[in-house]
């Protein structure tokens, strides 16, 4: 989806206003990203960029949410869905 | 760039091996050379399940020597849509002796290793010990951590494939110069946030498509050719059919393979992973839910009881199977809470219990005094009241 916006921070902002269920699979009570899931900005992990999330972003960027995923079976063998 | 040391003395081809391979043998990428490291190399296959199945298919194809198989599972109809290495006439049977059956059959020459155990931080280093690369096909957190530090400890590169819905992951890790999956993820999900493919589902071929990656990048470390996806995440997204790559870095801050690491043993994946053994205690109550069973919520039924019964599992999950309750799945809860009347007794259920657990709290934090969870959900009643409703 396209979202309008100057920074990697913002981009994030703008995408849990239109989606709120996101922002808790995204972030963490505090508004820390959860360290399961990876922001890149491009091919590059924003963790990695100097500027991290308060990095320029431009309408040809391509900001992505990579969460882990384990597959299968429920990881919780005690509380299957 | 190899990662495999070559033995020193590598096995040779003999007239079936040169009849077999021949369409490998005349690749200048493998040839002789390659041919005969590929069959004096030793891989694992963590799982025999989806990624699991065309890996080792592959790979035994390919004419690796020794492929060692990690299972405990049986085969179950729900896996064939995915597992193609069990067939029909193996339902209920040990997916280890299956999966042998179908490989020795493909290629007798293969010498396969069972190891029909649940790995475990007592038996991981015990067992990855013996082979020259591990390829993870497991489906679950707790053994993807387990696998990662065993292969960083042991020097052992981490062939990698995940998969959820439409899309997969793979990689290579715990290569000396590439980073791990701690690396890319230092800590797992917090237990019933991300759902599982039982839960969310998983495109049949995905796991064949991320499967085969994982294979192709097996053959490459052994043959020491080509570029292995180190220091880069390889992302399937099946359902647009697009292939993208991300960049990864060594986290020199990382706990298993940083610069100064803290995990040099391994440790309780189950506890790391937020899974703690219940007690018999919780199991009546369970974050303070009421887990009621399938044999008192019928005889509350029989008797006429007042219950609400919410089922909080999706439509195409209800087509399946249901057992009378009211259909709100569980991310419109939320906005539909007016049509659960607060003041009666609602009882909650999903397919098996974890699903509606999360609602019946979700409930409870919205005012809902009496609210309990069907314990076993859909798989339980099936089990013990009704055979008719449909498992799946």
């Amino acid at each position: 989806m396209d979202v309008n916006a100057a920074t990697v921070s913002e981009a994030l902002n703008g995408l849990t206003e239109s989606h709120p269920e996101l922002r808790r699979h995204l972030s963490t009570g505090e508004g820390k990203l959860r360290a399961f899931v990876n922001l890149y900005l491009n091919d590059e992990g924003v963790r990695h960029l100097s500027a991290k999330e308060a990095t320029a972003v431009s309408s040809s960027d391509t900001l992505s949410i990579v969460p882990s995923i384990a597959g299968g079976l429920d990881w919780k063998p005690s509380l299957r869905g | 760039m190899a990662t495999i040391t070559p033995p020193t003395a590598l096995p040779e081809l003999n007239t079936d091996d040169l009849a077999r391979y021949s369409r490998h043998l005349i690749l200048p990428e493998v040839g002789m050379e390659g041919q005969r490291k590929l069959k004096a190399a030793k891989v694992l296959c963590v799982g025999t399940g989806g990624l699991g199945s065309p890996m080792a298919f592959y790979l035994a194809a390919a004419g690796i020597g020794t492929l060692g198989l990690v299972d405990f599972d049986v085969v179950d109809a729900s896996n064939l849509q995915r597992q193609i290495i069990h067939s029909t006439k193996d339902i209920g049977r040990k997916k280890l002796d299956s999966a042998a059956e179908k490989l020795t059959a493909l290629n007798p020459a293969l010498n396969v290793v069972k190891h029909e155990v649940m790995l475990s931080s007592a038996n991981a280093l015990d067992i990855l010990k013996d082979y020259d690369i591990v390829a993870d096909g497991t489906d679950n957190f707790p053994t993807r951590y387990l696998v990662n530090d065993a292969c960083v400890l042991l020097g052992k590169p981490n062939v990698y494939g995940s998969i959820f819905r439409f899309e997969g992951q793979a990689s290579v890790f715990a290569t000396k110069e590439g980073p791990c999956y701690r690396c890319l993820y230092p800590e797992p999900p917090p237990p019933g946030l991300v759902p599982s493919c039982a839960e969310g589902g998983v495109l049949g071929i995905l796991p064949g498509l991320v499967g085969v990656i994982q294979a192709t990048e097996v053959i490459k470390l052994i043959l020491g050719n080509g570029q292995p996806l180190i220091g880069r995440l390889l992302l399937v997204d099946a359902l647009n059919m697009r292939f993208r790559e991300l960049k990864l870095r060594k986290n020199p801050e990382c706990p298993v393979c940083g610069e100064h690491p803290s995990v040099t043993q391994l440790i309780d994946y189950q506890q790391f992973c937020g899974i703690m053994p219940e007690t018999p205690q919780e199991s009546n109550v369970k974050n303070g839910i009421p887990q009621i069973t399938v044999k008192e919520l019928k005889r509350r039924l029989d008797a006429g009881e007042d219950v609400q019964l919410i089922d909080v599992r999706e439509p195409y999950e209800y087509q399946i199977a249901q057992i009378g309750g009211k259909l709100i799945p569980q991310n419109d809860v939320p906005q539909r809470l007016a049509e659960i009347d607060a003041n009666r007794e609602v009882v909650v259920h999903c397919r098996s219990g974890a699903r509606s657990q999360r609602i019946a709290e979700f409930l409870k934090q919205n005012g809902y005094s009496q609210v309990a969870n069907l314990a076993g959900g859909i798989l339980a009643w099936s089990d013990e009241i009704d055979p008719r409703v449909q498992k799946y």
